[in-house]
């Protein structure tokens, strides 16, 4: 099956562990007001591509990803699930690590078909990096035109599947910084075993100059980019409700 | 054994001139990490801040502080120099004060004058008079055996940064051997060594004979010159500040009388910890004094300076000595040569700051120790003033006694040296074979009036023939040149005191090199790939084109473009290898160009790959800017493929990456976020 794919990044460090080749798919139904990807937004772009001539460019560098994998991000890899059915079959076949950078949108439980994909999907998945928007679903619908029901579902389900979860969150001054969703956020993420990182990005304003290139309207203009003290603190509040959320588990055990 | 080598292993380096045997028996591998490094000293940093307010006053004044105008600079033309004699732990400058830039006519009077005269100088008029009339430099010797046609390539720079005015520099002295060794000894060898040669004097052995002359005078003049800093070094150092000291004494008589194109350190960090840790178990000195030691030698290293013109400058982007200096790498027997001195090298980017000089180059190995590897990354990341090199490649070649000249030259150190020979423009070569060998800017016929394209359309097999009849013809003036060049570099403007720290039979290699690489390839792949159209000016010169479609584009990991390159240096090299060379010098090549890639930019005209008359090349093997779309491993992949037997004098490749792009928070790999909830 084969994949709409946005670019391929052969020199990915912070997408995962170790150096990564990076997969961009090209489409996404979000349409978050931080996005700096907003040319993987359009779903029938792209240009189409063969898992196997993926997995060809990957070992033809092997020696560079010791330690790394293959990370796909977008655009949504979940809306190509069959296309990452099919990629992720032929790496494992190769014991490459690998791992999707998702917002969880695509994922819903009412959905036969598509959780016969996700389990199977999963089953060949070493990591998700789960990217939550904002813990509170009115604040989410606001920032990026889509509710928060099924993603939060989704940490649920991949802790029951046991798959490593990194959970990302970007941290936008005035909007995705307040305290108190910071720490709902901790406390929510912090009841799952498979969490195993935490990735607190700082919003940069990068992105800006390619809306501007799309004809796009950017809905952030005049917002700053976030101090990288700060997000230091900020972290820090996600990690209390994180260590709130543990300590009551382990009050409950005892 | 003498006293000065009482607790090192001996072997074979005490009874012949052999400093890699005493490293292999004394060295001592460390593979700890970085918390054993001693903060700087009051005095260094007293000293350091002196150095600053130099450097302020020197960029104030224009770029250049003070010149010596009056004194020919030899290893004992001028009386010590110091900063604070009583703070200074390791001393010596190239003249009788720091920031003050020698006179070094021998490579040619004009230059001289004029880098004096651009910075407000005058050169003493008897001395000009001198070196025009009574005493020959190696410039006006090349001039006088130029051919018509070298000079019409050098003035429209086909052939261009070619060492005819200026040092060629690139050889490095085996400086350790001053320390190991103390010069008497150093004479007695170069003695026997003049002693050996054959009786029939041919040119060979005359020539023979008057170095090995000229290389004892140096050394004599070096114990002279150490004696008016109150050191005698006709003696081997008894102790590490000694070795370094001596190590660096050496090094400076080189710098006096060479204003070479890049004049390197070798290898010294390995075998000065051999030193540093007899000094250790002896109690002799702490090692907060070593540090010191060691940051007061590496502030010598970067007060090291030349008088320049502007237009040297502009080649090379700023006035670089090239100090480089190489660290780490793998011993042959599979142990790592890192050692604490090593660590300490890198230390000084914290104690004395971040600079470009010394040229701290990594010798890299998978199988450095781990703590080594973070150690590294961690400085690159603080500091951006280190180099990486391959070991493992360059092992297989040199051993593990080879050190750097420049950006990437390697040679054993010792026992092989370098003729530079700067590089041939393949990008103009291209548009010459396009033309028929006439100049796209000054329409001149320079190369051979061979038939240029016909048509509007280029086809490539077309193109690619005659581009390699051209490459031919280029190869041709370019090696006979540069036989010039060194002949006369020899004769009028010899390395004496660098030469004397080497063996008596030295492997030459006879370097060439190549610029705008990624040009070709990609200009050849739009050629092959998409439709390129030649546009004519009035004389019918091709001076554009008009490039339709898409192609593929070298540094994207993409083999089609890629064979391309490995094929233009593969037969550029085979070109190079027809040749004659001067001294049977192995020939050699580079893909090196990281400063002057800019000013070989703006003598070349409109290129078929879409580059702009006068836009920069890219530098060394890097791909075009901009163009390796597909992120860095497949930018680096594609550099990876050009084949080092073809360009065993280097391939470089400038990687820019800002910290955070590495990892999260300026500092962790993404993959070491841990939850840390113990905060």
């Amino acid at each position: 099956m084969q994949g709409r794919i946005h670019s391929l990044e052969s020199f990915g460090t912070v997408d995962g562990p170790g150096v990564r080749f990076v997969v961009f798919v090209q489409g996404c139904p979000m349409r978050c007001a931080y996005c700096h990807n907003p040319d993987t937004w359009e779903m029938n772009a792209g240009t189409l591509m063969e898992p196997a001539d993926i997995i060809e460019q990957y070992e033809r560098n092997i020696s560079f990803y010791k330690g790394g994998g293959i990370t796909v991000t977008g655009g949504e890899p979940l809306m190509q699930m069959d296309f990452l059915l099919d990629l992720f079959t032929q790496a494992k076949a190769k014991g490459i690590h690998t791992c999707i950078d998702t917002s969880g949108i695509a994922f819903n439980p009412d959905n036969v078909p598509l959780m016969e994909k996700m389990d199977r999907l999963m089953a060949l998945t070493d990591l998700v990096m789960l990217d939550i928007k904002h813990i509170d679903p009115e604040k989410h619908k606001e920032l990026t035109g889509q509710p928060n029901t099924n993603i939060l579902k989704y940490a649920a389900y991949l802790n029951d599947k046991n798959v490593d979860m990194w959970i990302r969150h970007v941290i936008v001054p005035g909007i995705t910084d307040d305290d108190k969703y910071l720490f709902q956020l901790g406390y929510f993420i912090g009841q799952f075993h498979n969490l195993k990182a935490l990735d607190a990005l700082p919003y940069h304003t990068m992105g800006e100059k390619k809306y501007q290139s799309l004809g796009l309207q950017y809905k952030l203009s005049g917002v700053p980019a976030m101090d990288k003290t700060i997000l230091l603190d900020k972290k820090q509040v996600i990690l209390n409700g994180i260590k709130k959320r543990r300590a009551e588990m382990a009050d409950r055990n005892v | 054994m003498r006293p000065e080598w009482k607790d090192f292993v001996g072997g074979k380096w005490d009874k012949e001139v052999n400093v890699r045997d005493f490293i292999q028996r004394n060295y001592t591998p460390y593979d700890g990490d970085e918390s054993f490094l001693a903060d700087a000293t009051q005095n260094t940093k007293d000293l350091w801040a002196q150095v600053l307010e130099l450097q302020k006053k020197e960029r104030e004044a224009g770029g250049v502080l003070d010149m010596d105008t009056k004194v020919v600079s030899t290893i004992t033309s001028h009386g010590p120099g110091y900063l604070d004699k009583s703070k200074e732990t390791i001393v010596g400058f190239q003249t009788d004060k720091p920031f003050k830039r020698s006179l070094q006519p021998y490579g040619g009077i004009r230059m001289a004058e004029k880098a004096c005269a651009d910075n407000g100088y005058e050169v003493d008029p008897e001395i000009s008079e001198f070196f025009s009339t009574h005493r020959k430099t190696h410039n006006a010797g090349c001039f006088d055996a130029y051919n018509p046609e070298m000079r019409a390539c050098r003035s429209s720079h086909i052939i261009t940064g070619l060492p005819d005015a200026y040092g060629r520099g690139r050889i490095i002295g085996d400086y350790r051997r001053v320390a190991l060794y103390g010069i008497d000894r150093l004479i007695e060898d170069k003695e026997d060594q003049k002693a050996s040669t054959g009786r029939v004097m041919t040119d060979d052995v005359i020539r023979l004979r008057e170095e090995i002359s000229e290389q004892i005078t140096a050394l004599k003049l070096m114990k002279e010159m150490a004696a008016s800093y109150g050191c005698d070094i006709s003696k081997p150092a008894a102790n590490v500040q000694e070795a370094i000291q001596w190590t660096y004494f050496g090094y400076l008589c080189a710098v006096k009388e060479q204003n070479g194109a890049a004049m390197s350190l070798g290898r010294t960090s390995t075998f000065l910890d051999c030193y540093a840790q007899r000094d250790l178990a002896n109690g002799t000195f702490t090692e907060e004094q070593i540090q010191e030691f060691v940051d007061h030698f590496i502030m010598k290293l970067r007060c090291v300076k030349f008088a320049r013109t502007p237009e040297y400058n502009q080649i090379f982007a700023g006035d670089p000595v090239w100090v480089t200096e190489s660290l780490g790498g793998v011993g042959v027997d599979g142990r790592p040569m890192v050692t604490k001195m090593s660590f300490r090298y890198l230390h000084t980017l914290t104690n004395l700051g971040p600079s470009p000089e010394p040229n701290l180059t990594v010798l890299w190995s998978t199988r450095l120790p781990e703590n080594w590897k973070k150690y590294c990354a961690k400085m690159s990341i603080q500091t951006s003033s280190i180099q990486y090199e391959n070991d493992d490649l360059m092992r297989v070649t040199h051993g593990d006694d080879y050190g750097i000249a420049c950006c990437v030259s390697s040679m054993v150190i010792g026992k092989e040296m370098q003729f530079f020979g700067a590089r041939a423009n393949l990008a103009k070569c291209l548009l010459y074979a396009l033309n028929g060998g006439v100049d796209e800017v000054t329409k001149k016929q320079v190369g051979p009036k061979y038939r240029p394209v016909e048509g509007d359309v280029l086809d490539y097999d077309d193109v690619m023939s005659k581009f390699i009849d051209m490459m031919e013809w280029q190869a041709d003036v370019y090696v006979n040149t540069l036989n010039i060049i060194h002949y006369m570099h020899d004769k009028y403007c010899y390395e004496r005191a660098e030469m004397a720290l080497h063996d008596r039979d030295v492997k030459r290699y006879f370097a060439t090199g190549i610029a705008g690489l990624s040009i070709v390839a990609d200009s050849l792949s739009a050629i092959k790939y998409a439709k390129v159209e030649v546009i004519r000016d009035e004389d019918g010169v091709i001076v554009d084109f008009k490039t339709t479609g898409d192609f593929p584009k070298y540094g994207n990991d993409d083999d089609r473009v890629d064979e391309i390159a490995q094929d233009i240096v593969h037969k550029f090299m085979t070109a190079v290898r027809r040749h004659h060379t001067y001294r049977n010098g192995v020939p050699t090549t580079s893909i090196l160009t990281i400063t002057s890639n800019v000013t070989y930019g703006k003598a070349t005209g409109n290129t078929p790959d879409g580059r702009k008359k006068g836009q920069p090349f890219a530098p060394g093997a890097n791909p075009m800017h901009g163009r390796d779309t597909h992120g860095a491993v497949a930018s680096l992949s594609s550099v990876s493929k050009l084949p080092f037997n073809d360009a065993q004098d280097g391939i470089s490749n400038t990687f820019t990456i800002i910290p955070g792009a590495l990892g999260k928070e300026d500092k962790v790999f993404a993959g070491d976020i841990e939850l840390d909830l113990n905060k």
